[in-house]
Formats: C-alpha cells, structure tokens, sequence
C-alpha cells in the first residue's frame, strides 16, 4: 500500500482501512457471475443475484481507459482537471482524477499503465475533520 | 391493435421567458390543440413533463381548463418529455381513452447542466475529487470512447455544432439562428474535451405539446389528412454494462430502445428519411449514428464527413437545428423533436423540409438512464 494517513477519514464511500489504518480500495465480487464491483453492494446489478456478493480488496494498478479534461464544473471546483475512468487489474473500473502529469490531451494515452494512491484529499468538513482521497496517477511499467 | 396518431402537436419557439412551468406548458398545450381544432374538453387523459417542479400538469389546467381528466406527471431526466407521449401512447393503446394530450415544459434559467443533480455522494463532495460526473464531462467521455475506438477527430466532433448550428438558421423555433464556422466552434471555451462551449447544448426554456388519438378518433373527427401514425415507441433503462458505474453508458440503453422501436416498426434505419436525436453534446450524436443504426460500426465519422445528415442529405439528423441550437429544455425536448418530424411528415417545415418525408424517428436519452425511440409515419 502505498501512503498512510493517520487521523483523515475516508472521503469516498470505496476506500477503507486496514487494522494498520493503511487505505484500500474495497470492492465486492458476486459470487454468482464473477463481476468485480467498486465499493459494497448487497445485489448484483449485473446478474440480480440476492445477497450473494464478497467484500474484496481491489487492485491499485490499471490502465487508463478513458478520460476527459473538465474545465468547467461545478461552481467552487477547481480546474481543470483530468477525469479519468480505469480499468483495475483483476476487476473493477473506478472513476478518479488522474494527477501528476500534464493536463493536456497530448500528454494523456489511452491504455497508459496507471496507479491508485491514497493521498490527503485537501478538504475538510465544517466540523474541521479531515480526509483522505485516492488518486490515479501514471505508472512506469517494470522493465 | 388499432393504431394510434398524432394529430395536433406545436412548440414554443424556444427561449427564455419570465413564466413557469405551468405557464409556457399551457402556452404550447393550447397551440396543440388549435393544431388540431379541439378543445381541452376533448382530452380524456393529460401526461405532462417536467424535471424541476412538482404538479405542473395540474397546474396548467387550472390555466386551460380544470376539466377533472387523470393528470399524470412524469420525470424522467432528458428523455421526460418523450416518456410523457408515451404514456399518452399506451393509455390509448391500451383502450381506457381515444384521446389524449401530452405536453412537456421545462424552466432552465440560466443554471444550465452545472447544478448537482443526482450527484455522486460522499462525507465531501466528490466533484472534482474523484472526477467528474457533470453532463459535458460524461457526453466528452462518451466521444472520447468513440475516438479511443475508431479515431474520431476533435474537429468532426466540432463538425457535428457546425452542421446543426447551420440547421438552426432555417428554424423559426429555435432559440438561435446563428452560422457557427468550424473555427468558431472549436476556438470557443473548452468545457470537457473535447467539447467546447459551441458544442454543449442551449439552456433555455421552453414547451411543446402533442395530442394523440385512436384510429378510430382520427375517422370520426375527419383528421387523416394530417394525422401521423406512431409505428413505434420504445423506452429503455440502462441494462448493466461493465463499466457503467465509473461511466454513464448511454450506447447500450440506445440500441436497446432503437432494436424495440425499429421491431415494433417493422422497419429499419434505411427506411428513416430523417432523425431528431439527443444532441445534448456534439460528441453524442456523432456516436449516436452508429447507436440507432444509422451507418455501420465506427463509420459515424465518415457518415458525417460525406454530408448525408446534413440538409440536402440522405438522413438529414437533427434539421431543426437540434439541442445545440434549437435549445434544449429537459421536459420539453423529446416532444419538441416529435413536433419536428411531424412537421415534416405533414410537408410542412418550410425552408428545412425534408423532400418525400414518409418515416422518421426521434430519440432522447435521459442520462441515469432512460431512452425513448419513437418511429413515426405519414398517415
């Protein structure tokens, strides 16, 4: 896993933590027809089995499968911004920004290997509790 | 099962206008019925369409006439208005009445598509967090996937603003008449890549309405001679695809809506002479022509290029100037391209008549998802 970020709770429904407070990527699989989810579910959308999903870890790594730059978006949003959609190594598509790179269609492959990290998302609630995000960025690819 | 028939049908031009809902739908439910010689006394059910507000149909009749008829309103994102005309279709078809009224309405304002709505949620907003589930961002993915596939262009993206911009400018109704060059389009604001400003729907407010009939309301009134018969009416949600929680799936929902449409038809996309579809971004129509079958897989771009759905062409798709000039007022839109193509059914759209209009087809998609095809024929 890759950062640890003691004291930020989860700023997305997906991601949990480990005994160690290290963040994952949790998923579900039905057992039924084998589809990999992002985040809990109860009934399969893809098979409508009944109760019969598995809480699972997911991968962190991926390729990019598509993505596009919003420039505009809601009213306080910063931009711009790449949204991407990845495709997760052993299942699961998870939508997220894709940072550490230039935000220039130029820059951006499709297919391109990405990462999943866990970094402090920058927002806080009213209560002044802080949380922790994921984000994609590119991976090198082992030689 | 006896046929069913438009008879009446009209819209606003589209604009913005300081009224409501109930306001400018009892505007265009009036036109309607003038469009036919009736009265809201002849209308035995009322459907009506609205994303914003709650018993808008109701309300308009207490505009026209409260005259005590089953009133149903009806939200279904962009394809409400279509979903309205259906259920006026099915409590027809279904034998309970013999005539019926749709009618969509819809209050834009200027809040446009960069509101909250249905957004992803979390303890923080997740907007910008986790990517972006606004409308221009899931419509430049959906091209984007076209353009991963098959190499489509920024440029024939753009291409698609240009050639409905240009079809705006023989439309009355829509909100502008403007030529909008290729240069102009592409050199506007980027708001998702790879559309631009130019290339994102017109918010704007509007109504259009549509009375239906039964066959045999059609022979006793003496309306054939400008009556049109729905051949097919299709609605589809969104069937699970594999990444359609990460990324709206609109294709899917549209190929399963246009199979229903075109099976319950008896007919098949060489048989269109035009298309009304959801232009809500210039990507997804593009990508539409392959979803409705207009042209074979990954050809969209060079359809395009070869002028066939422009004025003048073989299929001309969205001769009203579509939702990116004509405007795009959520409850409104899927009766306002009924309204188009019966127009040009009837031979009566004036400067952008389809010459020999027989058969042709509407299509909204209502992003969550819902899909509504229409196919519709000269009686």
């Amino acid at each position: 896993m890759t950062e640890t970020i003691d004291g930020l709770k989860a700023a997305v429904p997906c991601l949990a933590f480990h005994e160690d407070h290290s963040p994952y990527l949790r998923g579900t699989r039905c057992k039924v027809c084998g589809e990999t989810f992002v985040d809990l579910r109860e009934n399969c959308p893809a098979c409508a089995s009944r109760g019969q999903m598995d809480t699972i870890e997911l991968a962190t790594t991926g390729r990019l499968y598509n993505y596009s730059i919003v420039y505009r978006s809601f009213p306080g949003v910063k931009v711009p911004f790449i949204s991407a959609v990845v495709d997760l190594d052993g299942g699961g598509t998870l939508k997220g920004n894709l940072v550490d790179m230039p935000v220039d269609p130029a820059a951006i492959a499709f297919d391109m290997p990405v990462e999943v990290v866990f970094r402090d998302a920058g927002i806080a609630n009213p209560a002044g509790e802080g949380f922790t995000g994921y984000f994609i960025i590119p991976r090198k690819e082992a030689e | 099962m006896a046929d069913v028939y438009v008879i009446g049908t009209d819209m606003i031009r589209f604009g913005r206008f300081d009224a409501n809902p109930p306001q400018l739908a009892a505007q265009a439910a009036l036109m309607a019925l003038d469009d036919c010689g009736l009265t809201i006394r002849d209308m035995e059910a009322v459907y009506s369409g609205n994303c914003s507000e709650t018993m808008v149909g109701q309300r308009m009749m207490q505009l026209v006439g409260q005259t005590g008829v089953p009133v149903v309103n009806v939200i279904n994102a962009c394809a409400t208005g279509a979903t309205a005309f259906r259920e006026a279709w099915i409590a027809i078809k279904a034998g309970l009445y013999d005539i019926t009224l749709a009618v969509g309405a819809e209050v834009m304002g200027k809040k446009g598509m960069l509101v909250p709505k249905n957004a992803a949620t979390g303890p923080v907003p997740q907007e910008g967090l986790v990517g972006s589930g606004t409308m221009p961002a899931v419509f430049g993915k959906m091209g984007m996937e076209h353009a991963r596939k098959y190499g489509t262009t920024a440029r024939q993206f753009a291409q698609i603003s240009v050639k409905n911009h240009h079809h705006s400018t023989f439309n009355p109704k829509a909100m502008y008449q403007k030529e909008t060059p290729i240069e102009e389009v592409m050199g506007s604001e980027m708001i998702a890549y790879p559309n631009t400003k130019l290339m994102c729907s017109v918010n704007v407010d509007g109504s259009a309405a549509a009375v239906l009939a039964s066959e045999a309301a059609v022979k006793r009134l003496g309306l054939m001679g400008r009556a049109v018969r729905v051949r097919g009416s299709a609605l589809a949600s969104d069937p699970y695809t594999p990444r359609n929680f990460a990324m709206a799936d609109v294709n899917t929902v549209t190929r399963l809506a246009a199979k229903t449409a075109y099976d319950m038809a008896g007919v098949g996309p060489e048989d269109l002479h035009l298309v009304e579809l959801h232009d809500c971004f210039a990507t997804a129509e593009l990508v539409h022509y392959e979803n409705l079958g207009l042209c074979g897989e990954g050809e969209a771009g060079a359809f395009l290029d070869s002028g066939a759905t422009t004025i003048g062409g073989r299929l001309p798709v969205n001769l009203s100037g579509g939702l990116l000039s004509k405007g795009h007022p959520l409850g409104a839109t899927g009766i306002a391209n009924i309204y188009e193509v019966v127009t040009h059914l009837r031979g009566e759209a004036g400067a952008r008549q389809r010459e020999g209009a027989r058969i042709g087809m509407t299509h909204v998609v209502g992003l969550g998802s819902a899909c509504a095809v229409h196919i519709l024929e000269k009686a």
